[in-house]
Order: structure tokens, then C-alpha cells, then sequence
């Protein structure tokens, strides 16, 4: 196994870790937004599709590697601004129950 | 890779880090989501600008409709289908994963044709996780489908079963380890990578089609996790370490979102994915006293709500079936005008995914400090006069707290029950999803209103604007 592996393999469980802690901070009150946020992040497939797609070899790894883009960009671009519009509904209100317009 | 390059993805996934952070405050919350798209627009930008990519028309025109897809999904999506969209959006992460995996296995093949091999020596971790990447990312996407399909009502929700079901399906897994094992130990037999993705896409539909509508929560978080996992695994065959720190992150963050699911619903992991509940549960009628139920009308209910000093609602998802959620606010802001204090106790599985009641009540205009969560709340109930209970049903189900025969049993519930005086608005008394028969309907101190959530609470608006 090369050294560049054995490193993805400590970054891989070290990660495992840093996602527990974090995730486990998030309220249930945004767990959907949590969803689709995270959602939007695993998009980052969005970088490998990109190379695949675009490293001139030609054949049949350009098209998977273009229908691979379009996938990842839908993930992506869908996945950030779905959980923008639906925080953007979260409002605070000092009143204390009010908004009754 | 260039070191720019490299520093580059560090950032972005510092970027992922620190906005799924800001997402444990609402107040943060939305910067949060911005930075991390930030950290991803900067991940492209690099890749786009590396000396690795030597031809741009195709990237820019995947770009181009992923981004107008995209944009239109986000913006015409209804916040009740949420749950599908976040399952379509997984489904394709996966399928993305999948795809770059398996166009990674022909480039190392020397990319000249599907079934010739000119590759040379590859590690042994990067064909294993060609394996799993391929495997985990086609099940995403075909379960994902499934599971939206089965959200949107273009599928019967109800679980299909059938004979040897779990056998069948471990079959097709065990199957599948066994090609990818002897893939691992000669990648030029071409044919069993495709072999994998057509067994995976069997297993992606015999392993979602046996769980019930209700489920699919679980479901969705389940495959949310995968999305993340074959993004990861990716990360190890492209040796890139964005995509295994952020694939990584939403595998984590999938995971702890159904283990709480799971803890809602008292019920293991395994169950939800082989039980098939609600296919053919018969209700324990043995029971048979007669029991009695007082209809109240929208005009009893009024007075009362008008006298009272405070006020818990339940939501359900019956709420949001009945398009009811504005009208509830309108309700709680003439209460609050007249000096009532007006709070939401928040069941974990109150809605079609983790956390979407939320967003429902979110949208209408409730202010998201009054939205609490079980633990929060479900010591006040005794001391509230009002619990008012819309579309939910078994979630407030004392049943659950002591008859051991019963598929709730165990399950945690808010303490509606316990408040002076139960409301509940209901179309009937039909059993919830469990199919068990709610105590909390025959108490004395519960007042039972039938019909549409919404008519009634608009009947109610209009007695209170009096």
C-alpha cells in the first residue's frame, strides 16, 4: 500500500470523528436543512466528475465522466440553494409568539 | 496535483467543517450553508483551473444543465415534498460516484475499450474501493429513486413483500462481494464491474421496496449516509482528500440522522429495513369493551382555548396534508393576542424526514424559538391547560408508555395527555400508522373535534375574530 493511501486512510477516520462532533451539535429544528446541506456537500463527486470528464482521453470516460458533471452540479447547485431557501424561513421573534400580521 | 491545488481543497474542506458548525445555531445557520458553498464553488474553480483538464466543451455544458436543473428543482420544490427532493438529490450524488469510479477503472485500463485491459500494476485499496464506490453509489441511486417514488405517491407506499425477501436480498449482496473479490484480484476481467452495478441495481430496489411509506425517513437518512460513503470511496480511488473529508462528514451526518430516527420510532435499524411493518398488521381487537368518545364541536373548543392561560400544540403530519400550517398560525397569533402563551412540542418523526415539521411551521411564519423539541417541552405538559393535537396520532399515544403488546410500546411520546385538557382535531378515529387504537381519543379531560384540520381551524379563526 503506498504512502498517499495510508494518509487518505487517516484523513478518512479522522473525519469520522470531526463529523460526529459536529453533527451531533446540530438541533433537531434543522435537521432538514441539515439534510439537504450535507446533501449538497457529498455534490463534491462534482470535482472527480470534473477531471473524469474533462482529461481528453476521449471514448466513453468522457461521456460518464459529462453525465457524472451534470449529476454532481444538480446535487450541488440544487443542494445549496434548497437549504438556503428554506433557512432563510427561519425567523426569531422577540415578541414571544407573536407574527400575527 | 499542484501544491496550489492541494491548499486549495484544504480550504474548501475547512469551508465544509466550519459551515456544517455554524448549522448548530439558527442564528448562524445560513452563513453556515454560504460558507460551505463557498468552500465547494472554491473546490471547482481549482479543479477547473488544474493542467489535468485538457477539454472544456463538455464540462461546461454538464455545468450548464446541471446548474439550470438544479436551480429549477430548488426553486419550485413544495417544502411538503422535501423528503423526495433531498432523496433525488442523493440518489444523484451517488450515481455521480459511480460513474467517476467506474470512468477511473477505464482510464486505468488504458481507456482503449470496455473489455480490453492494458492497465498495469494498480494498489489493491484503489480497486477495492472502485468495488465499493461502484456498488454503494448505484444502490443510492436506485433506492433513492424508489424512495422518492414511494414519497410522491407515484409508487404504493404500502411495503411490498415478499417469500425469502431478506434471503434474496443477502444473496444478491453476497454475490456481489464475492465479483468484487475476484475483481480485486484480476481487474481485467472487464465484465464484472458491470456485473456489480446490475446487481446493485436490483439490490438498490429489493432493499427499499419492503419498507412502508412511514419509514422513509429512516430510508432517506439511510441513503443521505451512502451518498456521502461513495463519495468518500471515490475520494480514495481519485486519491483526492476533499472528497473523502466531505464524503466522509455527510456519511456521519446520514448516519446519526437515522440512529435518531431509529430512537423515535423505538425501533432498531434492522427492523425498519426487514420488518415491513404496516403490510398486514391486524389490530388487537380482543380487547372489546366498548369505548366512547366525546365529539365536541369548533364552538366548545373556542371557549376553552379563549380561557385558557397556555397552550402546547402537537403537529403532525396531518398538518401538513391538510395545508393547515398558516391557519394554525393565524390561530396562535389571536391566542397570543389575547395573552395566551402559545408554544409547539415537536415530535421527532412529526414529519416525512428528520426535522421537515420544522420547516413546515418555519414557512408559515412561526417563529422558530417557539418550535421545541420533546426533551424541551415534555415536563410543561402537565403543567399547560391546552394540548392541542393536530393530525398527529400516535406520537401522543400513552399506550406506548405501558401496553407491552403493543407495536408503540416503548416508543418515546409527548406528554400531551397530561395536560388539563386534550384537543384533538382529527378526521376520524381511524388507528395511526402503527394500526394501534389511541388511548389519549378516550380520556376524560380529552375533547375530540372531527373533520379537516383545516376547516376547523379556520372555523376556529373565525369565532376567535369575533
Amino acid at each position: 500500500m503506498s504512502e498517499a493511501l495510508m494518509v487518505s486512510i487517516y484523513v478518512f477516520v479522522l473525519a469520522t470523528f470531526v463529523g460526529v462532533e459536529i453533527i451531533s451539535k446540530v438541533p433537531p429544528l434543522l435537521h432538514t436543512p441539515l439534510m439537504s446541506g450535507s446533501n449538497a456537500i457529498s455534490g463534491i463527486t462534482l470535482v472527480g466528475s470534473l477531471i473524469a470528464a474533462g482529461e481528453g482521453h476521449g471514448g466513453l470516460s468522457v461521456i460518464l465522466g459529462t453525465v457524472a458533471v451534470v449529476f454532481a452540479t444538480v446535487n450541488v447547485v440544487g443542494g445549496y440553494l434548497v437549504t438556503d431557501r428554506m433557512l432563510k424561513m427561519f425567523k426569531k421573534d422577540a415578541r414571544r409568539g407573536g407574527g400575527a400580521q | 496535483m499542484s501544491t496550489f491545488a492541494l491548499l486549495a481543497y484544504l480550504g474548501a474542506s475547512v469551508c465544509f467543517i466550519l459551515g456544517l458548525k455554524m448549522l448548530s445555531s439558527a442564528r448562524t445557520a445560513r452563513q453556515g450553508n454560504f460558507l460551505s458553498g463557498f468552500g465547494m464553488l472554491l473546490a471547482i474553480v481549482v479543479t477547473l483551473m488544474d493542467q489535468k483538464i485538457l477539454s472544456f466543451e463538455y464540462i461546461i455544458a454538464g455545468l450548464l444543465v446541471g446548474s439550470a436543473i438544479g436551480l429549477y428543482l430548488a426553486i419550485r420544490v413544495q417544502m411538503t415534498d422535501m423528503p423526495q427532493m433531498v432523496g433525488v438529490l442523493n440518489g444523484l450524488g451517488g450515481g455521480a460516484s459511480t460513474l467517476v469510479a467506474y470512468a477511473e477503472y477505464l482510464r486505468l485500463s488504458g481507456d482503449t475499450a470496455i473489455n480490453v485491459w492494458a492497465g498495469g500494476e494498480v494498489d489493491l485499496v484503489v480497486l477495492i474501493t472502485i468495488v465499493l464506490s461502484i456498488m454503494i453509489g448505484t444502490v443510492t441511486i436506485v433506492g433513492s429513486i424508489v424512495a422518492a417514488a414511494k414519497l410522491h405517491g407515484i409508487m404504493k407506499s404500502a411495503p411490498i413483500l415478499y417469500p425469502m425477501q431478506k434471503q434474496i436480498n443477502a444473496a444478491i449482496l453476497f454475490a456481489i462481494f464475492v465479483m468484487g473479490g475476484l475483481f480485486v484480484a484480476d481487474p481485467s476481467l472487464w465484465y464484472l464491474p458491470l456485473a456489480i452495478i446490475g446487481l446493485a441495481m436490483i439490490l438498490g430496489v429489493t432493499s427499499v421496496i419492503p419498507i412502508g411509506g412511514a419509514d422513509m425517513p429512516v430510508v432517506i437518512s439511510l441513503m443521505n449516509s451512502y451518498s456521502g460513503l461513495a463519495g468518500a470511496m471515490t475520494g480514495f480511488v481519485l486519491g483526492n482528500n476533499v472528497l473523502i473529508i466531505s464524503g466522509t462528514l455527510v456519511g456521519t451526518s446520514g448516519i446519526i440522522l437515522t440512529d435518531i430516527m431509529c430512537k423515535a420510532m423505538n425501533r432498531s435499524l434492522a427492523n425498519v429495513l426487514f420488518a415491513g411493518v404496516g403490510a398486514d398488521y391486524s389490530p388487537d381487537e380482543a380487547a372489546g369493551e366498548q369505548k366512547t368518545v366525546i365529539r365536541y364541536t369548533p364552538e366548545d373548543v373556542a371557549s376553552i382555548l379563549e380561557n385558557a392561560q397556555s397552550v402546547i400544540i402537537v403537529p403532525g403530519y396531518g398538518l401538513a396534508v391538510a395545508q393547515a400550517q398558516h391557519v394554525l398560525q393565524e390561530l396562535a397569533g389571536l391566542l397570543v393576542a389575547r395573552g395566551v402563551e402559545v408554544r409547539y412540542g415537536i415530535h421527532p418523526v412529526a414529519g416525512r424526514m428528520p426535522g421537515h415539521m420544522n420547516v413546515l411551521l418555519a414557512e408559515a411564519n412561526v417563529p422558530y424559538d417557539l418550535l421545541l423539541e420533546m426533551d424541551q417541552i415534555n415536563d410543561d405538559f402537565q403543567n399547560t391547560d391546552v394540548a392541542l393535537v393536530i393530525g398527529a396520532n400516535d406520537v401522543v399515544n400513552p399506550g406506548a408508555r405501558h401496553k407491552k403488546n403493543s407495536p408503540l410500546y416503548g416508543m418515546p411520546i409527548l406528554n400531551a395527555d397530561r395536560a388539563r385538557t386534550v384537543m384533538v382535531c382529527k378526521r376520524s378515529l381511524n388507528p395511526g400508522f402503527a394500526g394501534e387504537d389511541n388511548e389519549l381519543f378516550y380520556q376524560k379531560n380529552t375533547m375530540m373535534v372531527f373533520g379537516d384540520a383545516k376547516s376547523t381551524l379556520t372555523n376556529l379563526v373565525g369565532m376567535m375574530k369575533k
